[in-house]
């Protein structure tokens, strides 16, 4: 798309030289300019990978087993071989610290995920048909706004017999839905307002075909940067459910474990929780600094310049 | 009325550049005109022209970081560009006042109006509370603001837009300035409302004798409360002279295209006459005299050479390389 | 203002049921016997089993039950633990405590967050702002009881300054350090809301006149600018509180102070499922009502709401 140029606003507050019709490739183009943005892409796609085929990265140091456990070892601190040293069981805390990237990442974009598709549905649903649908959605979630988010996860994993990741996902991603669906319904309303959308059902579109080819798709590039930005939030809140003990248990390899297990021997052996804590902090860093950019690059309003 | 000779209001050469996103845009092109004493000036020009700008500059309202403002802004003899922030405050509000186009978005929305009006009398008067809201309302009813004491407590939201016009008539006449900027203060208003506010305005004007700086795009508004006319065109003061010459004799092409394009019920069945083209996007300026490519009488030297201001008689000048040759269409 | 305060509470009351119901469907009603799944890994003896079957009422109906649950939590009947003790006497030695650390980590949280928010919006492109703005990403990516461990090995153990855990130095000392780290990830959030509002007031019009009118720059900043800004930074701190009451779980757990959250805290961990639904629900009313509370005020600060 061609540069618009406007002629110019008298009070030269609000120039806008750039039009806005082709957003998405003006936008990738200033994302990649940013060095924050590719420090930050280049972390998150880094754990993603390591979550996908943590044995690669396990053997880097050490026998690479994170069940490999020898109560000979137990907290030894960093040593040659195993940066990271050992935890009270004497198990490598290097190696579990690699495989805990795989079920922490996995929650991450899989509760989002959930989230993002109960979204979708619910609130374009509702901010379409309007009327007894959007009531009952609105009030739905306005129940599910009714718990902090935290107490909410918490009642619900007490209840759950099963203590997985699909489990944790869900539970996780149920406390996350209203807030997207306020904002998918929003972005719905605003988009059904156009005059393409007007002018599409003047030619007979149906229903299904106006949502699914003219509002959809425009409606939903907010949502899914908040979702986006919330992958950071959702990881930390799996982190932070498993420490408390209603989150991913015993065998399962994860941070909030790892921390979990820290906690009453940190004080006298550090490394227990440094390096559980660095990696989860990173990444929790690195995904939420990726949602800002996109958020910044994305919202025609931009005045943090 | 006699008009004291000596100008209030100096500016000289003005220039304002905006650098945005590396672009740097002349918005104001080198703009000089005075103001005397009791004298209203209406600055008439196109969005796009610069007018705003200007009148922003001289108030000292635009954004150090992003505007780059020359030139010099002389009231009273001292150069206001040149002043300190807080000594150029002594002078804002108090010696010089502005009203604005859009009084909704001018006023504060969380704030009552008449909190907003004594805001002004408590800050530079150092007024009471309550000698500062009685002078409010006394305001408000010169404004002609019906029931003043029962609307002191009204927010902006509440009031109509003639209404909140007047909120900012009172809010800039509280502390009696020497000049009054109005940016196109009618311009978001109906058309009676309209009247009634630019009634307002010229009573208000001839009751205290200040100079009013009156920024528009409407001609008819312009003939209706100008002393003086400075048309700008891109940037630049194209013709200035007395409301009445420069009707009658328009000296710039600019000014004979807008005078010949309003449509008038004598000439019914002809067709109307716009002026060929638009408006200049501030980022691709045209060469030499700005205006040449929509101008009929364009000729070589236009195209290269940026025309000097000409004085075609007294008290009228216009920037255009054959002045003496534009002539208005005839009536009828 | 009347009529919205009236919408509010009505809101109020449907939550109230949606969120009770939610709750109980979510113990009572999934599949499983629902003692054995609060009771987790314990293994309960008979006639145990059979008691709670009976306080419980669980041989009723399901709507007979639910309206048990309802009149009970209105009565501030939370149920029990698995001992008889009521849920209701188990919480009242702790909320005092959980009240001290919650005002403390709000004040905390407002006092910094809007501080350093309008010093970043002022100072915008510089130095500091960019500092702040770093600061705050980080504080906000660190879960709650990461950065509690790390304040108390860092300022607790290795400076010794603040006490690690516990309530011996009672009042304010024991709190300081717990009511930062509550408020931390609050505050940073507040910092970056206020400063993208502040930025965005700055250049609304009203500031223009504002600056028209000759008025100074702190008169400006406070009583224009921030005044508008604060009305979203509300929203926010509202909403926030709902955090702040699930952080008294992981804060008072680790610092060890004697509260509300510490009892949730500690019956999850001994598998007290009755006691952990029970002190949730409390929470959860509590959050709802202050939220109501919070409705109130927005309206009272901006007038164009109570037209509505």
């Amino acid at each position: 798309m061609s540069n618009v140029t406007v002629p110019a606003d008298e009070s030269g507050q609000a120039w806008d030289i750039e039009a806005q019709a082709s957003l998405s490739h003006t936008a990738l183009a200033r994302l990649l300019r940013r060095p924050s943005f590719l420090v930050a892409a280049f972390i998150v796609v880094l754990m993603i990978v390591i979550a996908a085929v943590p044995q690669a990265f396990a053997g880097w140091f050490g026998h690479g087993d994170p069940r490999a456990c020898d109560l000979v070892n137990s907290a030894i601190g960093p040593s040659s071989g195993h940066p990271f040293g050992f935890d009270k069981q004497g198990c490598d805390v290097y190696a579990n610290v690699i495989y805990g990237t795989r079920d922490s990442i996995s929650i991450g974009l899989l509760a989002s995920m959930f989230g993002l598709v109960m979204a979708v549905v619910l609130g374009s649903v509702s901010g379409y048909y309007l009327g007894v649908v959007d009531a009952i959605v609105s009030r739905l979630s306005d129940v599910f706004f009714g718990f902090p988010f935290l107490l909410g996860a918490l009642v619900l994993l007490t209840a759950f017999r099963a203590h997985n990741v699909w489990t944790v996902s869900l539970a996780i991603a149920l406390f996350t839905w209203p807030t997207l669906t306020r904002l998918m319904r929003a972005s719905m309303l605003t988009a059904k307002e156009h005059d393409y959308v007007l002018a599409a059902r003047s030619l007979g579109a149906s229903d299904w075909r106006l949502i699914r080819r003219h509002l959809l798709p425009n409606a939903i590039a907010p949502v899914i940067v908040i979702s986006a930005l919330g992958v950071g939030a959702v990881i930390a809140a799996e982190a932070t459910l498993t420490f408390l003990g209603v989150g991913l248990q015993q065998p399962a390899i994860s941070w909030g474990l790892q921390l979990s297990d820290a906690q009453s021997d940190f004080q006298v052996y550090p490394h227990l929780l440094i390096f559980p804590a660095l990696f989860l902090s990173l990444t929790v860093l690195a995904f939420i600094v990726l949602g800002d950019a996109l958020e910044d690059v994305l919202d025609p309003r931009r005045n943090d310049d | 009325m006699t008009i004291d000779q000596t100008p209030l209001l100096a500016v000289r050469d003005l220039r304002v550049d905006f650098t945005v996103r590396r672009c740097v845009l002349n918005a104001v092109r080198g703009v000089s005109f005075t103001l005397t004493r009791g004298e209203t000036l209406a600055v008439l020009g196109e969005s796009g022209s610069g007018k705003s700008v200007t009148a922003q500059a001289v108030m000292g309202l635009l954004d150090p970081r992003r505007a780059a403002v020359s030139g010099a802004v002389e009231f009273a003899g001292i150069d206001l560009l040149r002043t300190h922030r807080a000594e150029r405050r002594r002078y804002q509000g108090r010696r010089i006042a502005m009203i604005f186009q859009d009084a909704l978005a001018a006023l504060n929305p969380v704030v009552s109006v008449g909190s907003q009006i004594a805001e002004v009398l408590r800050v530079h008067d150092g007024a009471s509370k309550s000698a500062a809201r009685t002078r409010a309302i006394e305001l408000m009813d010169r404004v002609r603001i019906s029931a003043a004491a029962s609307r002191y407590d009204s927010y902006p939201h509440q009031l109509s837009g003639g209404m909140r016009q007047r909120i900012m008539i009172a809010m800039a006449l509280a502390l009696q300035p020497d000049i009054l900027i109005a940016d196109e203060p009618t311009t978001a208003l109906d058309v009676t409302v309209q009247a009634q506010i630019m009634q307002l305005l010229m009573q208000l004007r001839d009751d205290t004798g200040m100079a009013l700086l009156f920024i528009t795009h409407d001609l008819a508004v312009s003939a209706e409360v100008a002393d003086r006319i400075a048309v700008m065109y891109s940037g630049r003061i194209v013709e200035s002279g007395s409301a009445a010459e420069v009707y009658a004799n328009p000296r710039h092409p600019y000014t004979a295209g807008l005078l010949n394009s309003v449509p008038r019920v004598a000439a019914r069945g002809r067709r109307l006459t716009p002026i060929a083209g638009s408006p200049p996007s501030l980022t691709a300026l045209p060469s030499g005299c700005t205006f040449h490519p929509r101008c009929p009488i364009a000729r070589d030297i236009c195209r290269t050479d940026d025309p000097p201001v000409l004085t075609t008689s007294p008290g009228h000048t216009s920037a255009c390389h054959f002045a003496e040759e534009v002539h208005r269409e005839p009536v009828g | 203002m009347g009529r919205y305060l009236l919408g509010r509470i009505g809101q109020l009351a449907l939550v109230f049921i949606g969120v009770t119901l939610l709750i109980y469907l979510a113990v009572f009603v999934l599949p499983g016997d629902p003692i054995r799944n609060l009771a987790g890994h314990q293994q309960l003896p008979p006639d145990t089993i059979a008691a709670i079957r009976q306080h419980y009422h669980l041989d009723e109906s399901f709507w007979q039950q639910y309206g048990r649950y309802i009149l009970g939590v209105l009565h501030g009947d939370f149920g029990t633990d698995f001992y008889g003790e009521s849920v209701w006497d188990l919480m009242k030695a702790g909320w005092p405590v959980t009240l001290r650390l919650a005002s403390m980590a709000w004040v905390f949280e407002i006092v910094l967050g809007v501080g350093f928010g309008v010093v970043s919006a002022l100072r915008r492109g510089k130095l500091s702002d960019h500092t702040l703005l770093l600061l705050s990403v980080s504080v906000i990516s660190i879960p709650a009881f990461v950065a509690a461990f790390a304040v108390q090995l860092l300022l607790g153990v290795k400076a010794g300054i603040f006490p690690i855990a516990g309530n011996e130095d009672g009042w304010p000392m024991s709190y300081i350090l717990p009511a930062l780290v509550l408020a931390a990830f609050g505050a940073a959030s507040v910092s970056r809301l206020t400063r993208s509002t502040m930025i965005r007031s700055l250049q609304a019009d009203y500031i223009r006149t504002a600056v028209a009118k000759g008025l100074p720059r702190r008169r400006i900043v406070v009583r224009h600018a921030l005044r508008n800004s604060l009305i979203p930074v509300l929203t926010f701190v509202a909403i926030d509180l709902g955090y702040l009451l699930g952080g008294t779980v992981v804060v008072e757990g680790v610092f060890n102070l004697p509260g509300v959250g510490q009892l949730l805290f500690t019956s999850i961990r001994q598998q007290q499922g009755s006691v952990v639904v029970g002190v949730a629900t409390a929470l959860v009313m509590i959050f709802l009502l202050l939220n109501l509370i919070v409705d109130v005020l927005y309206g009272l600060l901006d007038p164009r709401i109570r037209v509505v």
